[in-house]
């Protein structure tokens, strides 16, 4: 019985969800992949680790594979390289942080593994600097290379405006407006930050459960032995 | 003749126990073993402290295995633990919230002592013993926290190291021959991670001389009068073996807490941000536990001064045995004592507080009354209060 129908539970589980819904995190990973990406990396990060968010491994092997890596040098001494794999890190364009400065007026785009923590606003800050471009009020002038940022303190940040409305397409049809990407991609980075949060306070919880229940027992335990001494 | 501690020749442990007396000894001091009767949930945190250890010592082995000591590769080791090693976020949080637990149990642990004026005779030697652990805990936390080779780690230990040069004449060679050069690097971190796991393994050894010199003396209690005679005590177990299991439950969820629901605490952000000697953090902060200490090295104008302060702040610790010559133990009835050492409480808790906020004015005067105070109450109010005080 229960053999004939598990497959079935199964089957049935997997079309419950309609295949087009995700998750801001989700939806977030697509716009790191094609916005981001272009100047960010997440050097702590492997393409394999975004089959918690529910990418296929076809998916993350065709995305690693875009990533050229230095594979040592062949029999002429000349370098070599190859394509990423998925246990392989998210590294940044840039081959390193020379380069990465030459490319952006001397500011080298941080690394956004663990950006949400450190800093002091968290996802939240990473949402409002994305919505915060204006254009430079006159009398204000900028050096070259920084973009006017309400968000800032010091009004400007380095980064050229990212976001466009309809920039991209999400798998799951919904409309990339300028917002919608700016809550998705700091929803993905705050996953990226803590990627275990979820599974952290689901354990959590059951332990704090047994452990009431323990506390509970040896409470009564503890009692029952007390109440019974010369 | 078969002695009263020893199981009948009958049973079969009583093979063993002729041959190698454990479960005599067990029996001895865990089950017979008398305790007094009135001991309040305070003497709790020493069974908390054991288990903190247990814990530390079997999420660090995991934690060693997957480690790289090495300052490239270090931090890029801690953050693969943390993302891609199966449950090595849940090892690592354990090992950075059992550091949390250790602390505020070995200070609460410490204040008992104090308070009950556990440290008189016969207990000195559990004194010095128990102080002897702290300072081996503080220089394991301090090696440890370095490890991750974060920003934190870097300039929190750069701090340490200013501190060591201060002293006159053998301030550089010493920090020179500690970690093999000048500055911080690939030797001192291999050095400092031997350090911490070799010094893991030396607080158990002193924490079986702790507990057996426990064992000789017996537990103080709250009126600070030992028990005469059998009566007045209760075997060890049932009664304090199933109080102290309902007190670890307690324990283990605050501690899960921690580790589940408030990993943010454990650790200063910029520790996720990996060290630059180049970039000096906004404000080098420490970890908790260190706060005090630290807003003392701070409050003093000269760097040799405050190492000097800082470490006769614990120094004052371990001379309190032979400074307080009252034979009266629990504060609670010394009229003197009762209202100086919870500001001396207080003053530790302000130092702490201090340590972690930028030293602006106040938070330097803060420290400054503060500290000044803790001096007071060990060096002067302690002597003083043993022969003018009439005990209530």
């Amino acid at each position: 019985m229960t053999r004939r129908i598990r497959p079935l539970l199964l089957a049935a589980s997997l079309t419950a969800l309609p295949a087009a819904a995700s998750t801001p995190a989700q939806r977030g990973l697509v716009v790191f992949q094609q916005v981001c990406a272009a100047c960010h990396g997440m050097e702590h990060v492997d393409y394999g680790d975004m089959t918690a968010l529910g990418l296929s491994p076809d998916d993350i092997r065709k995305w690693a594979a875009d990533q050229d890596l230095p594979d040592g040098v062949d029999d002429n001494g000349d370098p070599k390289t190859r394509h990423a794999t998925p246990s392989d890190p998210i590294l940044s364009p840039y081959p390193n942080a020379a380069v990465g400065r030459l490319a952006n007026h001397g500011l080298l785009p941080p690394d956004l593994s663990r950006l949400v923590l450190t800093l002091p606003g968290g996802a939240d800050e990473i949402r409002q600097i994305l919505l915060s471009y204006a254009p430079t009020p006159p009398g204000v002038k900028l050096d070259e290379g920084r973009y006017y940022n309400t968000a800032l303190k010091w009004k400007h940040i380095g980064m050229p405006p990212p976001l466009q409305d309809g920039m991209l397409t999400y798998p799951d049809g919904t409309r990339a407006t300028s917002v919608q990407m700016a809550n998705d991609v700091s929803a993905f980075l705050d996953w990226v930050a803590h990627p275990h949060q979820s599974e952290r306070r689901r354990i959590g919880l059951y332990v704090l459960a047994y452990l009431a229940l323990m506390a509970l027992l040896t409470f009564l335990l503890q009692r029952r032995v007390w109440s019974s001494r010369r | 003749m078969p002695s009263p501690d020893r199981m009948p020749d009958t049973e079969p442990s009583g093979w063993l126990d002729r041959r190698f007396p454990v479960t005599g000894f067990l029996r001895r001091e865990y089950v017979a073993f008398p305790m007094p009767r009135n001991l309040n949930a305070l003497w709790s945190f020493g069974a908390f402290l054991i288990v903190t250890m247990a814990f530390m010592i079997a999420s660090g082995l995991f934690l060693a295995i997957n480690y790289t000591p090495d300052i490239t590769q270090a931090f890029a080791s801690v953050e693969t633990i943390d993302r891609q090693i199966p449950s090595g976020w849940f090892i690592r949080g354990l090992h950075m919230g059992g550091v949390t637990m250790l602390f505020a149990c070995l200070y609460i642990h410490l204040g008992r002592g104090l308070w009950y004026g556990s440290y008189k005779a016969p207990r000195e030697l559990l004194w010095l013993t128990g102080l002897g652990l702290m300072l081996m805990i503080m220089v394991t936390a301090f090696a440890g926290y370095v490890l991750p080779w974060g920003q934190m780690s870097y300039w929190g230990a750069t701090v340490v190291l200013n501190a060591v040069h201060a002293i006159p004449l053998i301030g550089h060679p010493l920090s020179e021959l500690l970690l093999g050069g000048e500055t911080l690097g690939n030797i001192a971190l291999r050095r400092l991670f031997v350090l911490h796991f070799t010094m893991a393994f030396a607080i158990l050894g002193v924490i079986a001389l702790h507990v057996a010199a426990l064992h000789v003396v017996k537990s103080n209690n709250p009126t600070g009068i030992d028990p005469t005679s059998p009566a007045q005590t209760l075997p060890f177990h049932p009664y304090y073996t199933s109080r102290d299991g309902f007190a670890l439950c307690l324990f283990l969820m605050v501690y899960a807490g921690l580790v589940f629901f408030l990993p943010g605490l454990l650790t200063l952000a910029d520790n996720y941000i990996q060290a630059n000697p180049l970039i000096t953090p906004r404000d080098i902060r420490p970890e908790w536990y260190f706060a005090p200490f630290y807003a003392i090295l701070r409050a003093v104008p000269s760097r040799l001064g405050g190492l000097i302060l800082a470490i006769g702040s614990l120094a004052v610790l371990f001379a309190l045995p032979w400074m307080d010559r009252s034979s009266i133990r629990p504060a609670t009835r010394r009229p003197l004592v009762r209202f100086s050492l919870p500001l001396a409480f207080a003053s530790f808790i302000l130092l702490g507080i201090a340590g972690m906020h930028p030293p602006t004015e106040t938070w330097l005067i803060v420290s400054r009354v503060a500290m000044a105070w803790w001096f007071i109450h060990f060096l002067l109010v302690m002597p003083l209060a043993s022969e003018r005080e009439i005990p209530s």
